[in-house]
């Protein structure tokens, strides 16, 4: 019940206090943010400006040039590319596999539900590298080594996107599949028709969670990728790193470049990320 | 959250589980049958084959042998891989209990809604959704002993000799905790925020009018109240931090030097199935099988030590 109460004026102590936290949490939140900073102003700095030993922290001049010398030495276009379509399609694959999944955990009701949705819940402790090896052997065997399938198959469903949706689907009211069901609709219809559209906030964190976690996974595609075509945008730039003698100008071009685009998806999804999260305890990692 | 949901799933497994509805079982199946075969394939058969595969000699040229316990025994009598498991243990001592204490008083200092706050919490979350390896890299050129970001300041300050981090054998570790601490710690303070969602203001205040000051308040309502958010956090980066593996990789250019200080449980076993010269598929198996029961057994301990500080209401 909420009661309604008036905000007592703050006392000079309290006004005090506020501040000095408001200080510390500004100061903290700058710290966690200088490493971008000093990625991108290192992006654009010269070498002779890089190599210097007295920090410096404007870049004069600004060469551009870097993004453009990166772009030429490394086929970035290529990994921007690879990293797209895997994640495109582990993000696709994920919410039909997910969405219909969950739809059977919430709304059927077949012998063993329990036992077998606890068994899924159970291997959410499983880290992935612990079924690294018998992965890269089925892989292997499918001759999928070096393959935009071998990149996506293992991660084309995921338990933690499962669970997601079905605890939203579980929060969805009867009422309207119901009146589906009375009209003669069968599952399909109402899974479709009625669920799907009412998901779309989990809909949505499940997109993200399953893009993110796919644009960010770095030991898979180093165990099955080693042609240069097929490498994702991560592990392309850090490879390039060991190639060349060290231009951490260049690098940190390539470092902007690949993490620019996923700042940008946080931004704007924002919202359901945190909301993912809080939902299910979880990010997708 | 996964805690109280393995309760109540129990109790339903212990009774009789409700009605089941005529023809549900084969749509059931049709609509699972897309998730569970890559379930299977690759999470189950995955398990159980480490399982399997960690009693085997098998370099996936040759025919696999049976081994018996011996890549159990070569393990525990390989100092490279005792020192791989007292850094991963390291890391996640350094890492868990800060980024936990420290989102926590982040946590605490955003639920104030001062001005700002949005942006704020963007900021300290921004670092979990980042790519980790290229973030690695970044952090790589913060550490770099003589122009990065750190010790060019340390220079200019005067400080004559400053750290030469993943340089040198003592230092490396601490700047990988670094970096997980400030991976972790947004990712932790969205979960302390919703836990501080719960925490009832009219009892705060209440507390408030009887006197009771800001760390009484904190220590005898807040964070009993917020202990369940606590528990989870603290297993959820625990089992994270004993998965540490990028991050190592892409700062040392995937060497692990200087001596494998920065070497970790994942570590060795990408290098004995994938870098030496002859794949040792059996014994990376053993370490991902160790690495589970590890994972499992914390997760179980923590589960069984909850009753004594975890308050659900």
């Amino acid at each position: 019940m909420p009661v309604l109460r008036e905000r007592r004026p703050l006392t000079a102590r309290q006004r005090a206090w506020r501040i000095a936290i408001w200080l510390l949490l500004v100061a903290g939140a700058l710290l966690v943010s200088l490493p971008f900073i000093y990625m991108v102003v290192s992006s654009v700095e010269t070498n002779e400006q890089i190599g210097a030993l007295t920090p410096q922290f404007i870049p004069n001049p600004i060469q551009w040039d870097n993004y453009a010398t990166v772009w030429q030495q490394l086929p970035v276009g290529r990994f921007f590319v690879n990293s797209l379509i895997v994640a495109g399609a582990i993000t696709v694959g994920q919410v039909i596999t997910a969405s219909m999944a969950a739809y059977a955990f919430s709304r059927l009701r077949f012998p063993g539900r329990s036992l077998l949705f606890a068994g899924y819940l159970a291997t959410l402790i499983i880290p992935f590298q612990v079924t690294l090896i018998p992965n890269y052997i089925l892989i292997h065997y499918l001759g999928w080594n070096n393959t935009y399938q071998g990149l996506i198959a293992p991660f084309i469903s995921s338990v933690f996107s499962t669970f997601l949706l079905r605890q939203f689907f579980l929060g969805i009211p009867n009422d309207l599949e119901e009146a589906a069901l009375l009209d003669g609709a069968g599952h399909w219809i109402i899974y479709s028709r009625v669920i799907m559209p009412l998901a779309r906030p989990a809909l949505a964190a499940v997109v993200i969670f399953a893009f993110l976690g796919s644009w960010n996974n770095f030991l898979w595609p180093l165990v099955v990728i080693d042609s240069e075509s097929l490498k994702t945008l991560p592990l392309g730039i850090v490879e390039f790193e060991g190639e060349y003698t060290i231009q951490w100008n260049l690098l940190m071009a390539g470092a902007s470049l690949s993490l620019l685009p996923v700042l940008a998806v946080y931004l704007a999804a924002q919202r359901w990320i945190v909301e993912g999260i809080t939902l299910t305890g979880q990010g997708g990692r | 959250m996964i805690g109280s949901l393995l309760r109540r799933l129990t109790r339903r497994l212990a009774g009789t589980d409700s009605s089941y509805r005529r023809g549900d079982g084969r749509v059931a199946l049709l609509f699972l049958l897309p998730d569970l075969i890559p379930f299977l394939a690759f999470t189950v058969l995955g398990v159980f084959a480490t399982f399997g595969l960690s009693f085997s000699r098998w370099d996936l040229v040759t025919t696999p042998s049976w081994v018996g316990l011996d890549n159990y025994s070569n393990l525990f009598s390989d100092d490279l891989f005792r020192k791989v498991v007292r850094n991963t243990f390291v890391y996640t001592l350094g890492v868990v209990p800060l980024s936990t204490a420290l989102a926590l008083l982040a946590a605490l200092g955003l639920n104030l809604k001062l001005p700002g706050s949005l942006v704020l919490r963007t900021a300290y979350f921004a670092p979990y959704i980042t790519t980790l390896a290229a973030a690695a890299l970044v952090f790589q050129w913060v550490y770099d002993p003589r122009a990065g970001l750190i010790d060019s300041v340390l220079y200019a300050i005067g400080v004559p000799n400053p750290p030469e981090w993943l340089n040198s054998t003592f230092w490396a570790l601490p700047a990988l905790i670094i970096f997980g601490i400030w991976r972790q710690i947004g990712f932790n303070i969205v979960l302390f925020l919703a836990g501080l969602q719960g925490v009832d203001r009219n009892m705060l205040e209440a507390a408030s009018v009887d006197g009771a000051g800001r760390w009484a308040r904190f220590r005898y309502i807040t964070l009993p109240l917020i202990s369940p958010t606590t528990f989870f956090v603290v297993i959820i980066s625990t089992i994270g931090s004993f998965q540490v593996f990028d991050q190592a990789y892409v700062m040392t250019n995937g060497r692990f030097y200087p001596d494998n200080a920065t070497n970790t449980v994942v570590g060795y076993l990408f290098q004995k199935a994938f870098v030496s010269s002859t794949a040792e598929l059996g014994l990376s198996s053993a370490v991902a099988w160790l690495l589970f029961l590890f994972v499992f057994a914390i997760t179980m301990i923590q589960f069984a030590v909850q009753r004594r500080w975890v308050h659900y209401g």
